[in-house]
Formats: C-alpha cells, structure tokens, sequence
C-alpha cells in the first residue's frame, strides 16, 4: 500500500469516526425528545466537544493531504468530498444539541400533545443520514440518490407538522411557547435530512464526477 | 515499463463539436491535427493510430510513463526523427491544413515554422547575441539593426532581456541553467514560429527556474500554439488547456487538462494520474 493510500484511508476512519458520533448524538436526542429525558439531553449537549474537535482534526489532515500529495482524479475528488462533508456532520450535530436544548424547555412543562407527525421526522431524517454514510462508505451512488429522493417527504411532513402546532397556538395562547419549540424541533430535522442530502450530492460527485447540487 | 495485458482504449477524435459538454465555450481552431498516425524504428512499432486536434494557441501537454511514445510523438510534429537510420512515418500530421510527411515539404521551412526547446539547454559556444541571431544567419539576415531589434524581442518574449541587456556579448555558457534554458527558447523564437515544441523544458532546472519556464510558458501560448512534454504531472496540470495521456505507443486519452486531472474518462488514465501503476 502507498504511502498516499495510508493518508486517504486514514482521513476515511477518521470521517467514518465523526459520522458514528453524529448519528449517536441524532439517535440520543431523538430519545431524550420522546422520553423526555433531561438526563440524556444533556449528556448529548456535552458531547459536542468531541465532534467539534473531530471536525478540526479532519480539516488539519485533509489540508496536510493536499500540500504534500497533492491529489488528483479520484483522490482528488474524494478529499474535496471529505471537506465538504465534515462541516455537513458537524452541522447535523450541532441540530440535535439545539434538539436537546428545546427537550429540555419542553420537559420543565406538561406535554402539549402527544407526538405523533415529529418523531416520523425524527426517524427518516435518522434513516437518511444513516444511509447517507453509507453510500459514502460503499460510494453507493443509487443509494445516494434515494436518500436524496426522500427530502421532499420530509420538507411535506415539516409542513404538515407546523400547520398541526399552528392551530394549538391559535386554540389558546397558554400553548403557543410550547407549540414555538415543537416547531422548532421539526425544522432542526428538516434541516438534519438536508444535511443527508447534501452528503449523498457529494457521494455522487465521489463516484461519478458529477456534479448534481442545485440541478433540480 | 509496465508490461500487462491490457488493451488499451484509443482516444477518438472529437470531430462533433457538440460532443463536447462544453460546447458554449467557443472551442479554439485546430492548428495541427493528426489522423490515423502511426511511427515505427525499423520493425519496431512505436506509435499507433493517433487521432487528435492540437487548438491554436494553446498549451496541449503529453503525458504518459517513460516509453509509452510522448517524445517520438512531439518529434514527428516537425519531423525531427527523420533524421534517425529506420524510421517511418504513416499517416496524416497537418499544421493549418498542410501535410507535413509529403514528398515536397521544405524540412527547414517546416522547422523554422515549429521550433524546439530540449530538456536539456544546449546553447551554443556563442554569445548570448549570437544564439538568439543565429538562425537568423543561416537564414542570411546581417542587417545589424534588424539583428538587434529581434534579437531583443525575442529575449523579452523569452523572459530573459532584463537579466542579459548588459551583457548580451558575454558566452551563454556562463548563464544558469534556466537563464540557458530561455537562451534556448529565445532562439526558437528568433526566427518567428507558429508552433513551440517543448520536451521535458524544466525537468533538468530547480524550483525557482522551473516556476520561470512554467510562467513562460503561460505567456507565450497568447502568440504561439505550445506542445508540452513533461514527466511532471503537477506541470502538465498547471500549465496546460488540454491533455493527452500516452501508454505503450497510443493515445489513451485526450481531453481539457481539467477534465483529465479531475474527473478522467479512462481507468487507465485515472491509474497513471494517482499513481496506482504497477
């Protein structure tokens, strides 16, 4: 194996790394929302750090990459796609903390409601980034481009959850903060699914070379 | 050289402009093309069925592993190995329209018209003055003024006329090796050509001198159409609109330089670009 092999298939443990503890914090902060469970909120709020500090080490290794190798083709695109998709994981947890931050507004009330439209969202938009990381593992461009296909249902199912929160708030004030939140809460997997999106548009440019962001 | 058994996929010509994704961007004229060329040293063939288009004034780079025919191609633009004892030529090489391998082609003329710079300088024991005038000579110009004026348009083109202005009496031997090096391109421009052949230009020179070829050469391709050799894929990828990538005597692929170092077409291509051979 190439010296240069070694420095790609490093930089795709340590993304591979970062992307396991992505979906641990979307999978904690989906529990901590449905269980109403501080505890586990908090936990993931205080795990960021270690994301953060993943996603500077990734950039520091990528930009390394780069200067003594010089990569091309392949290579090439497949450390330009590393340094997109790092800011995408580390944007999809900083989500699920502003998720745990909001759960825990939300547990120091009685429900609203129970839930019903937010945790569907929750699990496509845990699914999609999921099999966003693996069509990047596998360079599964079909894979890609079904993950890419399910935006729409969430962005229909976002819609269909605020206008449901909307009629609580015009029902009785006393409910509108609570109603804020849970509205809130429904965009930050919105934008976690978009997140999933934008990581398999960079799996296809991987594979493929081309470039399908913005075509439609 | 590698030794596999692969079959190597030739690169067609792309005749249909709109075969081209970029097709909007007006494509340059065609300054030589190449039809169905093949080269062979005695029995030994060595080039087989080239197909391209080398645009007008621009910078076209050959790429390819040491053997695979890059420099016996750049040689038959004008007809350099003619020369060698055993070599035959097949096919069709045309610069504006014109064959180059017909019975009644002016070799010197053709020469003139396609300079050469080698990888490594080879100025003559001369004065900086009397290398760049010297095919101006044999050309039979000794007008002192008309010397003078090309020599020093020449040196400037070269890049070279601020570092020698003082001294152009002075042996170009005493010079570096890259002010030697565009000694040596300023002598193939002396005598106005169209078309710059480059063969491994740099690859002798340090860092700093190769920056100074490389920027050279990015000026020049403004009047002259430039083939480029080069071992040095980071140089083909800096200075160069298109690139072809040559294995085992054929054009395995010919496209926009960015095309080729980003996204290639061909596996072999691709192999060859990371570093995967062998």
């Amino acid at each position: 194996m190439r010296h240069f092999d070694r420095d790609i298939e490093r930089l795709k443990e340590l993304l591979l790394r970062m992307g396991a503890m992505v979906e641990d914090a979307m999978n904690e902060s989906i529990r901590a929302l449905l269980e109403r469970d501080t505890a586990v909120a908090e936990k993931v709020i205080a795990a960021d750090d270690s994301i953060d500090h993943m996603e500077l080490e990734i950039d520091q290794h990528t930009i390394e990459l780069i200067a003594k190798m010089q990569p091309a083709a392949v290579d090439l695109r497949f450390v330009a796609a590393a340094m997109k998709i790092t800011p995408e994981l580390e944007r999809i947890a900083d989500l699920a903390v502003d998720v745990c931050e909001r759960a825990i507004e939300l547990n120091r009330e009685p429900p609203l409601k129970p839930l019903v439209d937010i945790p569907r969202l929750a699990m496509i938009a845990q699914d999609m980034v999921r099999q966003a990381l693996d069509a990047f593992v596998r360079r599964d461009t079909v894979l890609a481009r079904q993950v890419i296909d399910r935006d729409e249902e969430v962005d229909l199912l976002t819609e269909q959850s605020f206008r449901e929160l909307l009629t609580y708030m015009l029902e009785d004030s006393r409910n509108i903060s609570r109603a804020i939140r849970l509205t809130f809460i429904g965009k930050y997997f919105e934008r976690m699914a978009d997140g999933a999106t934008n990581i398999c548009e960079m799996v296809v440019y991987l594979a493929e070379g081309k470039v399908i962001k913005h075509s439609q | 050289m590698p030794t596999m058994d692969v079959v190597i996929p030739t690169a067609e010509p792309k005749t249909d402009p709109r075969s081209s994704e970029r097709a909007t961007t007006a494509t340059p004229p065609t300054k030589i093309e190449v039809r169905n060329f093949n080269f062979y040293y005695g029995d030994a063939k060595v080039l087989h069925d080239i197909n391209l288009d080398i645009p007008d004034r621009q910078v076209t780079a050959f790429i390819g592993p040491s053997g695979c025919g890059k420099t016996t191609f750049l040689r038959s633009i004008n007809r350099m190995n003619d020369i060698i004892p055993g070599a035959r030529a097949e096919g069709r090489i045309a610069i504006d329209g014109k064959e180059l391998y017909k019975p009644d082609v002016d070799v010197v003329a053709l020469r003139r018209k396609v300079g050469m710079v080698f990888q490594k300088s080879n100025p003559f024991p001369k004065s900086i003055f009397e290398n760049v005038a010297y095919g101006l000579r044999i050309g039979g110009l000794n007008d002192r003024r008309a010397l003078d004026e090309v020599v020093e348009r020449s040196l400037v083109r070269a890049a070279l006329w601020d570092e020698v202005k003082d001294r152009l009496s002075d042996s170009a031997m005493a010079l570096s090796g890259g002010q030697q090096q565009r000694v040596c391109i300023a002598r193939a421009l002396a005598v106005d050509p169209d078309i710059l052949l480059m063969d491994e230009p740099a690859s002798a020179l340090d860092p700093i001198a190769t920056q100074k070829i490389e920027e050279l050469v990015y000026e020049l391709k403004t009047n002259y159409t430039i083939v480029i050799v080069t071992h040095n894929m980071q140089q083909a990828a800096r200075v160069s609109d298109r690139t072809a990538f040559f294995m085992l005597g054929k054009l395995v692929e010919y496209d926009d330089t960015n095309d080729i170092f980003m996204t290639p077409k061909q596996k072999l291509t691709e192999d060859y670009i990371t570093g995967r051979f062998g």
